[in-house]
């Protein structure tokens, strides 16, 4: 399992344009994702999940990565979180 | 004649019948079903339906508006398609034995449920966008398809109590002058895709029901409905439409255009604003920064100090939505005419000449200090200044910047993050800040000379009272020559030279403000393009 924190900057946060194009990101990658805010967690592949999270700029997640391909998965995933949030 | 007010959406002005929105009540009554796997398949059958609807609508959104708003359709179709939306609805019909009409409303209630009670506004818009998606299912599954909102071919203001974000795309521009609802929220697709449209909108009204087909004003600027308009008040209005229309035919030609004379003289135009929700109007009238925050609206919105987080929060959102663009922010000035309870100010016999301002900051510095902190940690976020308002001597600025100093090095303290940029710069509106203006220009980055109080101060005229009116002149040689004086010992220390306050949006004096080389006007935003229109018409050689 892999382990990457990250905290939000763009912001809006993960609400609902972001969150989506965040979840369709995940859902490219072949391993299980796990995203955690402040002790609850969801399915990093599904959109209603993440956006029950109701993680705002300046909050800090963490991800889990789980499961085939899951290192090249956090690395994908950590630029895109760089770029786009 | 009836006024109501609410929340402005998007600013403009309508006149016409109301048109309240009737919608036929049609709850998805619960019935029992014997097969649980037809039902589901009837289901996935309505989404597919669905899906083809939101590609419609997305197409339409992006021919009309643009791709970023055509994506809150992707997000529907995201929304319809979850696992976990499709679970519940699944798990609802075999666990129960019930319709797919009532599962689909118990689960896009239950989420509708959980983003309304969210403590994020964005958050809680979101509610209308699960409710959006859930009607759209249970219609289809009715086999009905999707009707027009309203038939007319009139035009109307459309009256509802809450619009969907669909609804809002296919609504008939040509025929709804402007919207009005009871419920809703800023944050709110619909109330995005409706300013995108340019449809003067207002939310939050509590309408009586009964004004269907009453003839109404909207003033979506104000964010007022008013219905059955005497005839005075409908003179009034219609010409400040045709006002307001011609401003924006102006906009129009002149939005993107340099504010430069004909002989290449250019000049900053700013605007001047008293909160976040003035920020829109200043970017669709192509301001160039913004001049002048008023920050007193915070304090006299609240029944305490507000924190400094409050305050963070709400110069980080201006200065990023300048985007890079100059914000100055005006210190508090309260007192004189706007008093608040906490601040425990004793009654003054002469409050023009009184306790207010930095005069207070200056005795209790704890206060400014959390505005301070506030304003330095959003200058990470943008092109922040600041600025103190009704300076008379030398050493309440130096004691304003060793504030400013002590509050820099606390941050840096405690590794917070701010820019070192931020310049600071004095209002110019005492007769004593213009004589000493010399001193001052060596003291401070920039100056902003406000003609409304330096007006009143010079000729000794109180600006509120009615009889003072014709003693009460804004082009009195003093004026004129104060502005002179302090432009040219601005210039001398090479410091730039702004106006606020309403003369700077006179365009009967643009040609002598410009003569002066005064580096910016800030104005009121409906006044920025009026003010570039009589700027590029100038011609100093002549």
């Amino acid at each position: 399992m892999k382990q990457l924190s990250y905290t939000i900057t763009c912001k809006e946060g993960l609400h609902a344009r972001p969150a989506d194009a965040f979840v369709k990101y995940a859902q490219t990658l072949p391993c299980d994702i796990l995203l955690e805010k402040g002790g609850k967690q969801a399915d990093a592949k599904r959109l209603l999940a993440v956006m029950g999270l109701n993680v705002m700029q300046g909050e800090e997640i963490v991800l889990y990565f789980r499961g085939v391909g899951e290192s090249g998965a956090m690395s994908a995933m950590e630029s895109y979180l760089k770029t786009h949030l | 004649m009836l006024r109501y007010q609410g929340s402005r959406v998007f600013g403009g002005y309508a006149i016409a019948p109301a048109l309240v929105l009737q919608r036929a009540v049609k709850e998805a009554s619960r019935a029992h079903i014997d097969d649980a796997e037809a039902e589901c398949a009837r289901f996935r059958a309505a989404r597919e339906k669905a899906a083809k609807e939101l590609a419609d609508l997305r197409e339409r959104t992006l021919k009309e508006m643009d791709d970023e708003l055509a994506r809150i359709f992707d997000v529907h179709h995201s929304m319809l398609f979850d696992a976990d939306f499709e679970e519940s609805v699944l798990d609802i019909i075999h666990a129960e034995r019930v319709n797919a009409e009532y599962a689909v409303l118990v689960t896009g209630e239950r989420y509708a449920d959980e983003f309304a009670s969210m403590d994020n506004a964005y958050m809680q818009a979101r509610a209308a966008d699960i409710a959006d998606i859930s009607n759209r299912v249970i219609r289809i599954l009715r086999g009905e398809t999707e009707t027009h909102l309203l038939e007319t071919t009139s035009p109307v203001i459309l009256v509802a109590k809450d619009l969907t974000p669909s609804e809002i795309v296919r609504l008939d521009t040509a025929h709804v002058l402007a919207i009005v609802t009871r419920y809703g929220s800023l944050n709110s697709h619909a109330a995005i895709l409706a300013g995108s449209k340019g449809i003067p909108m207002v939310i939050g009204v509590d309408y009586d029901d009964d004004i269907d087909g009453k003839t109404c004003i909207v003033d979506a600027y104000g964010a007022l409905l008013i219905v059955g308009p005497d005839d005075a008040t409908l003179g009034e209005y219609k010409e400040k439409k045709e006002k307001d229309e011609e401003n924006t035919s102006l906009l129009l030609a002149l939005k993107g255009k340099d504010n430069i004379t004909k002989d290449g003289h250019r000049i900053d135009i700013f605007c001047n604003i008293g909160g976040e929700k003035d920020v829109a109007d200043a970017i669709k009238n192509d301001a160039g920064g913004i001049g002048l925050f008023r920050s007193e609206y915070l304090y006299l919105r609240s029944a305490d100090y507000p924190s400094e987080e409050e305050q963070f929060q709400a110069y980080k959102t201006v200065a990023q939505r300048m985007e890079g663009k100059k914000v100055v922010i005006r210190t508090l000035d309260i007192g004189a005419d706007k008093r608040v309870d906490y601040f425990s100010l004793r009654p003054e016999h002469n409050p023009a000449l009184g306790y207010r301002a930095v005069r207070i900051c200056l005795d209790r510095p704890e206060i400014l200090k959390v505005q301070l902190r506030a304003i330095l940690r959003a200058s990470a976020f943008g092109n922040i200044d600041v600025m103190y308002p009704m300076i008379t001597s030398i050493w309440e600025v130096q004691q304003l910047k060793n504030i400013f100093e002590d509050v820099k090095s606390d941050l840096s303290d405690e590794h917070i993050a701010f820019s070192d940029k931020v310049a600071q710069g004095v209002m110019i509106e005492t007769p004593a800040a213009v004589l000493i203006s010399e001193l001052l220009a060596q003291e401070v980055d920039f100056f902003s000379i406000g003609t409304n109080d330096l007006t009143q101060y010079l000729l000794a005229s109180d600006r509120q009272n009615p009889m003072l009116e014709r003693f009460f002149d804004p082009h009195h040689p003093a004026v004129l020559k104060a502005i002179r004086m302090v432009t040219e010992n601005a210039h001398r220390y090479r410091k730039r030279v702004g106006i606020c306050g309403e003369l700077a949006a006179d365009t009967l004096l643009t040609e002598y403000f410009l003569s002066l080389h005064v580096d910016e006007l800030s104005v009121t935003p409906s006044r920025v393009l009026a003010v570039r229109d009589a700027v590029r018409k100038t011609d100093l050689s002549k």
